[in-house]
């Protein structure tokens, strides 16, 4: 409706053909007070202008840029609407105000431009019809691609798992553990001994006594029975096992390999039930032919079997066509040579079934040549059969080369992905680059920027100095940072201080120390404070900036201290007690340059340099509630 | 039996070779190798059905309607959105009319617009056409609108609306309306109404209207010229 928008007061006017036949009186009009002239806008999308007519945009008011949404992005100063969105894909959603289509540009990524659409409010269903299939498809393969993601993550060992769990995912990925990989193998052998067995039971093996031939099955049958029995016996305790472990075992006994597992064995344990009963014998023959099934087994095994079995399923619709059609011209063809021999002596066509056998070899551009055309409207018919057969055949092929392609393809990429080099470097990369921001809080914080000592202690110059390498976004981040420490009473410390005091923790777990800590370092990569807290098993990260949260260990060994395990050095770190930390903050330098001050006390707290540890002695009212908060002794 | 049996067999080895003959002439024309093609099919394929119309100078228009230069910018814009060629033909003319009136059948109706439109019987409308034919309706004299209706009833242009005419016309309208009314649509109720129609403005009886008894029996009536006056505000 909002392309013709403009011819309403058209449609308006062509009201006037009622107007004289109308009985009633008309409604009033509307009033039009408020009617402005129509004005030009101009929208910023990152610096490049874009201009249109007021009404344009009107036309869908469910809209941002239709609705007063877009006042929010008014620039006063400039008198323009300012959007920081890509340019490139602003132009497909004007097009769409003036034309009243959304197309979809084919160059653009398929999830920015979904996001883009998101943001102005547009659905994404009205795409027109030109561009909406490509939408579609390229929709499809991103969301195939992201399931494919969320599957390799989730081969992470999520910790917990019972007993049954862990034999479920065993069995489903075999890479994933040493068991699982030789359970996998023994099948895989097993699968293969038996089908050999099936095969080899046949082939005659020499004169018996009774001068004829005679299969090796019947010659070695205790022989081939042991075989067939432990072949068997190992595929029932996998099938039970699978049937044990599998989360839902309904749904588990209806898939489709459950099927395959129950009928590769059925026939054994059914023989074993009625080897006495003669009559049956026949149909206990027949029964041994599903031993055959066993070698599907083997699509557990191989992903090639699995895509091939996938493909077909998903061309069902092209094989029925196929099959169809080639029903079809096996009939046609058939009545045809039946009535064209018939005149023909000694005719191989006596009936229309028969001449089926004849039309499917031609089609197939078999040629046995057992039945042959011999009149010549057969023989004319007969090539016009054979050249209509390779063109039947061959048109469906292509669509079912082509999906199993793009299957195969897929699944390539899939395993490319979960190739674990590949994935491991990658992540490292992301890893390096997302603490990247962690880091600088650290770094800022060992130049000790929020210490109000610092203000107090240090110089001018030096804080000035300091304050103007980080900018105010990082300022203002890192005193977010800060104040969670503050509120949550521990620290933060980057990866490899964790690593290492996690490894101490291990160490000094038997020592039963009342506590200890270990020295900062000598060097400027001095971490942060160094009291032991509660040790928690990892907390979950949730600070955006992903810094990990870790119970403070100080890690930097530093070669003095481990030796003294008798002395221990406590700094406690105390969130409100600014006398301390100046304390704190006197002894801070002096550590770093003495490099590991010890002293006798067991626990000793920072004092300062005057007083000695009396006056440290003194202050323990106040400071173990602290440590107490802060310092669980011994419990690592 | 023989007889029969020979019969058939001959009879199919001519099917045979007749078939095999056609398919290779088909075949040789597909190829290109001869040309079956009658002398008086021509292959056209794209017919040149892109006439591009360009109207008269905005100051020409200017002149002959009474529109500003604004509102013809505006009626420009609007009619070059929908037709860029610069003319509607009927079936365009039809789909746009149609997006006003969702629930009913409008198709007769802007048939009889399009042929009041369509002053010069080209069989489509330009922007000139258009914009005289709005020109009359929203700033013309009450006389020169109804003018423009009595035009718009009589079909075949010879002066005066019959009641065969006057019932397209209402069937056309109650069309518009659409199944879904209340209450419930008649098959009578455009006979009806022509009935009612004639009484009012027929006033010799002699089964047609003619322009004069048309404008003559509209300027009595109150709710006519009330309605005419809604255009003095549409644009």
């Amino acid at each position: 409706m909002a392309g013709v928008a403009a011819w309403l007061p058209f449609a308006r006017a062509a009201a006037i053909g009622w107007m004289p036949v109308a009985n009633l009186p008309m409604p009033v009009a509307p009033n039009q007070k408020n009617k402005r002239q129509d004005e030009l806008i101009i929208l910023n999308v990152s610096g490049r202008r874009f201009q249109t007519w007021r009404n344009t945009l009107d036309r869908y008011p469910d809209t941002l840029l239709g609705s007063s949404e877009k006042e929010f992005f008014y620039n006063e100063e400039t008198h323009e609407y300012f959007f920081d969105r890509d340019s490139e894909m602003f132009r497909s959603v004007l097009n769409f105000y003036r034309t009243g289509k959304l197309h979809y540009p084919r160059s653009e990524c398929i999830s920015a431009y979904d996001e883009e659409l998101a943001f102005f409010g547009i659905i994404p269903e009205i795409i027109g019809d030109c561009c909406y299939e490509e939408y579609k498809d390229r929709k499809r393969e991103n969301a195939e691609r992201l399931q494919d993601d969320l599957e390799d993550n989730k081969d992470k060992k999520p910790p917990n798992m019972t007993c049954r769990e862990t034999m479920w995912r065993a069995f489903e990925n075999p890479h994933t553990s040493t068991m699982a990989l030789v359970f996998y193998y023994v099948t895989g052998f097993f699968i293969a001994i038996s089908v050999i067995t099936n095969v080899v039971e046949t082939v005659p093996c020499g004169t018996s006594t009774h001068q004829k031939e005679v299969p090796c099955g019947e010659r070695y049958t205790v022989a081939f029975f042991c075989m067939d029995t432990a072949c068997v016996m190992i595929f029932t305790v996998e099938y039970l096992m699978r049937l044990f472990a599998a989360p839902s075992r309904y749904r588990f006994m209806r898939s489709v390999m459950s099927i395959i597992d129950v009928v590769a064995i059925l026939p054994y344990y059914i023989g074993l039930v009625m080897t006495d009963n003669e009559d049956v014998s026949g149909a206990f023959v027949t029964l041994r032919v599903f031993r055959v099934f066993r070698i599907f087994k083997f699509s557990r095994h191989s992903q090639g079997l699995r895509i091939l079995g996938y493909t077909l399923k998903s061309c069902a619709s092209e094989l029925g066509f196929l099959l169809f059609s080639l029903t079809m011209a096996i009939i046609i063809f058939a009545t045809v040579m039946f009535y064209a021999e018939k005149g023909s002596s000694s005719s191989k066509f006596t009936s229309i079934p028969a001449s089926f056998w004849y039309t499917i070899v031609t089609m197939t551009t078999l040629g046995y040549g057992d039945m042959v055309p011999k009149t010549i409207a057969g023989k004319i018919f007969g090539s016009i059969c054979s050249l209509s057969g390779v063109l039947v055949i061959a048109l469906p092929v292509p669509v079912i080369v082509s999906n199993f392609s793009r299957i195969y393809h897929q699944n390539q990429r899939a395993d490319k992905r979960r190739a674990q080099k590949m994935q491991k470097a990658r992540l490292a990369r992301i890893r390096i680059s997302k603490t990247g921001s962690s880091s600088g809080f650290l770094h800022s914080k060992r130049n000790g920027l929020f210490n109000d000592p610092l203000e107090l202690t240090g110089s001018i110059e030096d804080e000035q100095q300091l304050s103007k390498s980080t900018s105010l976004l990082e300022s203002q981040h890192h005193h977010l940072l800060h104040c969670l420490e503050k509120t949550t009473n521990h620290e933060f410390v980057n990866e490899q201080c964790y690593q290492q005091s996690y490894l101490e923790a291990g160490q000094n777990y038997q020592s039963q120390s009342p506590s200890l800590s270990s020295q900062e370092g000598m060097t400027g990569t001095c971490c942060t404070r160094r009291s032991k807290k509660r040790h928690s098993p990892l907390p979950n990260s949730s600070v955006p900036s992903g810094a990990l949260m870790h119970p403070l260990v100080h890690p930097h060994t530093h070669q003095h201290a481990l030796q003294e395990l008798s002395t221990i050095h406590i700094q406690p770190h105390t969130t409100s007690r600014s006398s301390l930390n100046m304390r704190l903050e006197e002894q801070h330098p002096l550590n770093c340059q003495s490099g590991g001050k010890v002293t006798t006390a067991i626990i000793s707290i920072p004092t300062p340099p005057a007083a000695n540890s009396p006056e440290g002695d003194a202050q323990p009212p106040a400071v173990p509630a602290h440590h107490q908060n802060i310092v669980k002794v011994s419990a690592l | 039996g023989g007889a029969l049996e020979t019969w058939e067999v001959e009879g199919l080895q001519t099917v045979g070779i007749l078939l095999v003959v056609c398919s290779s002439l088909k075949l040789m024309h597909f190829l290109g190798l001869i040309d079956l093609s009658s002398p008086d099919s021509i292959e056209d394929d794209f017919e040149l059905s892109t006439v591009c119309h360009r109207p008269e100078s905005m100051d020409k228009l200017q002149e002959q309607t009474k529109f500003t230069k604004k509102e013809l910018q505006v009626l420009y814009r609007g009619f070059k959105n929908e037709c860029p060629s610069g003319v509607v033909n009927e079936e365009n003319f039809k789909t746009i009319y149609s997006q006003f009136f969702p629930q009913g059948d409008s198709s007769m109706y802007a048939h009889f617009l399009f042929e009041a439109f369509d002053t010069d019987k080209n069989g489509s409308v330009s922007f000139e056409d258009f914009v005289f034919g709005l020109s009359i309706i929203l700033r013309g004299t009450i006389n020169d609108r109804l003018n423009w209706a009595f035009n718009l009833y009589d079909l075949n242009k010879d002066g005066c609306i019959t009641k065969e005419e006057m019932l397209d016309i209402m069937k056309s309208i109650y069309d518009m309306m659409g199944k879904c009314t209340y209450p419930n649509m008649q098959d009578e109720a455009p006979r009806e109404h022509v009935e009612n129609f004639f009484q009012k403005m027929d006033r010799n009886k002699d089964g047609v209207v003619t322009i004069e008894e048309f404008i003559e029996s509209c300027q009595k009536d109150e709710n006519i010229m009330q309605s005419m006056q809604l255009f003095d505000n549409v644009i």
